[in-house]
């Protein structure tokens, strides 16, 4: 009884059981949802045929069978491409649930140019600011610049689609070429396609750039949600930098003010927003093309007199 | 051209290396009635012949809109055309949905080109009866295309096809130079002139011929029976100097245009005594 190979036993113990209750026996034995099931789901045919096969041992040994048959089970190989939801709660889901390594706010505005962008290098596991070198804004095509926040490897999903279709674009060869407000209803579709299907690619996506001269910047979340607008952020920045630029964004800012602006609401990212890391990049991209800056870190003040001796006001506390 | 033991099947290969049932095919676009296009650097002229089977039915529809910044106008079998036609529709409707921009017209011409090439190489299909003049405007411009049912395809300044083409043709050849600068007056004067050449002296009614008209600012739109009548009343008797100005502009065009039509209409006084009337 004891053997764990899958060849019959010559040694019967005779037992007086009905073939009826056999049969229920085997099966209950045989269905998905017994103990010591597995992820593995055995296929129907080999499952029945297992039960035909043994019937005839059922009545002398159920023992042996009940071996058997998890022995059977985990030898069969999973068939099938039903999905893993129908097994029950045990089973793993292979929809995005929870975002795991993500990225924080993109802040970006029209200038007198084009288009100016600015994003943190930070990638953080949960609360902890795991990756420091992240590179979360990439130039698409001759006339694009994607920045995303949100789960890093869906953005990397989306630079393999982008790949693709700029590469096909590019096969053309007939002087047409997808500009940003192209990119920008592509991604729009993919995004909200995979919201309808409960797996979201897990991004706040921020799409700039320049074409013909006309400039163009615009946001699609991760449900689909997308507009268009003269100066977007994403995450944290809706709340910290938005509010800034609503008040201190004007047509045709120079470079230095557009860059010194986007700096501004950095800075406030960086102080209170806790998965900001000090070390950003600034892209700009114009008719000429994009230019994405080397990594540097903002000046930040810590010298607040509130921050001397913090606990003055109250002895004991820390 | 003679039957002849190769032409049975799409898929079988003549001794000369030609497929015959695609040249047949191509025979089926000479057999329907004339299509011209021409254009210019930022229009698109489309204009076809309208034979009607009998006094009582209406004539075919040769002419199609396939979105605002393409048309066309086909020749041959009219069935595969309205079915074509429905394929680009859809390409181009399916492109502006996921691009939110209009399909560049060069690529629908690929594409519908692809689609004429695989019906050369199944044995359970036959090619398309139908030739197409594919006219749209893209980034680099207006484009005028033709479409073979053998699954090529050809960019032209100005070409004509179906039955008695070549007398258009001879006219386009002796003109196409000035096309690229014409005004969009002159190209349906001259698109016009041309339908006419084909009709080998039958007189130009507004009635057997349609007219249709794609420009940068413009969509794609066919003329209407009464404009088309006045523009072919305008040019038939230019040379009596109120004639243009008798001609009322029913488009909101600028005053400057029509300044330009006037003189473009003595200018074409000389030229008419050249262009032979009968071919």
């Amino acid at each position: 009884m004891a053997d764990g190979a899958a060849h019959e036993s010559t040694e019967h113990k005779y037992r007086p059981i009905s073939p009826i209750f056999a049969s229920t026996c085997a099966c209950t034995l045989s269905s998905p949802t017994s103990r010591r099931r597995s992820r593995n789901k055995p296929s129907v045919s080999l499952k029945y045929s297992h039960i035909h096969s043994t019937l005839i041992f059922l009545c002398f040994n159920s023992f042996s069978l009940i071996h058997r048959t998890t022995m059977a089970t985990t030898m069969v190989k999973e068939v099938g491409s039903e999905p893993a939801q129908l097994l029950g709660p045990e089973s793993a889901s292979e929809r995005t649930l929870y975002p795991y390594v993500t990225g924080t706010s993109v802040v970006a505005l029209k200038y007198k140019d084009g288009i100016l962008m600015a994003a943190d290098m930070g990638a953080s596991y949960g609360s902890t600011l795991r990756y420091k070198s992240v590179e979360r804004m990439k130039s698409i095509g001759k006339h694009s610049l994607l920045g995303a926040s949100g789960e890093i490897s869906d953005f990397q999903e989306i630079l393999h689609y982008l790949d693709e279709l700029i590469l096909y674009d590019n096969m053309w060869d007939d002087g047409n070429s997808l500009g940003p407000k192209e990119v920008h209803s592509y991604l729009t579709r993919v995004m909200y396609n995979r919201r309808n299907k409960f797996n979201p690619l897990w991004n706040s996506l921020v799409l700039g750039g320049v074409k013909n001269g006309q400039k163009y910047l615009g946001m699609v979340s991760m449900i689909g949600v997308n507009f268009e607008d003269n100066h977007v952020a994403t995450g944290f920045g809706n709340h910290l930098a938005r509010p800034i630029l609503r008040d201190e964004w004007h047509e045709n800012l120079s470079f230095e003010d557009g860059v010194k602006l986007l700096e501004k609401c950095m800075r406030v990212l960086l102080y209170r927003d806790r998965s900001a890391v000090n070390k950003l990049q600034i892209a700009k991209i114009t008719e000429e093309g994009v230019t994405i800056s080397q990594p540097y870190a903002l000046k930040t003040f810590w010298g607040f007199s509130a921050f001397q001796n913090p606990t003055v006001g109250a002895e004991g506390s820390w | 051209m003679f039957r002849n033991q190769y032409d049975t099947d799409v898929t079988t290969w003549s001794p000369a290396g030609r497929l015959f049932q695609v040249e047949y095919a191509m025979e089926a676009v000479k057999q329907g009635s004339a299509a011209i296009g021409l254009r210019s650097k930022t229009h698109v002229v489309l204009a076809c012949v309208n034979k009607a089977n009998s006094e009582l039915s209406s004539h075919q529809k040769k002419i199609f809109k396939v979105d605002d910044h393409i048309g066309v106008a086909i020749a041959g079998l009219t069935a595969d055309g309205r079915v074509l036609s429905r394929y680009m529709r859809s390409e181009c409707i399916n492109y502006s949905f996921t691009y939110e921009s209009p399909l560049p017209v060069g690529r629908l011409v690929v594409q519908l080109a692809d689609k004429a090439q695989v019906c050369t190489q199944r044995s359970w299909k036959r090619p398309y009866g139908v030739g197409l003049l594919v006219a749209g405007l893209d980034e680099s411009g207006a484009h005028l295309y033709y479409n073979c049912p053998s699954g090529n395809y050809f960019e032209y300044q100005a070409f004509a096809i179906g039955s008695r083409s070549q007398a258009a043709k001879t006219y386009l050849e002796r003109r196409f130079a000035n096309f690229a600068d014409s005004s969009r007056d002159d190209l349906i004067k001259d698109a016009l002139i041309a339908v006419r050449e084909t009709l080998q002296g039958e007189t130009l009614k507004s009635s057997i011929c349609t007219v249709a008209v794609v420009g940068v600012g413009e969509a794609f739109h066919v003329l209407d029976q009464d404009t088309v009548q006045q523009l072919i009343d305008a040019f038939e008797i230019v040379g009596e100097p109120e004639g243009p100005a008798a001609e009322p502009e029913p488009e909101p065009e600028p005053d400057a245009a029509a300044e330009e039509g006037t003189t473009a209409d003595q200018g074409a006084a000389p030229d008419q005594g050249v262009a032979p009337m009968d071919i």
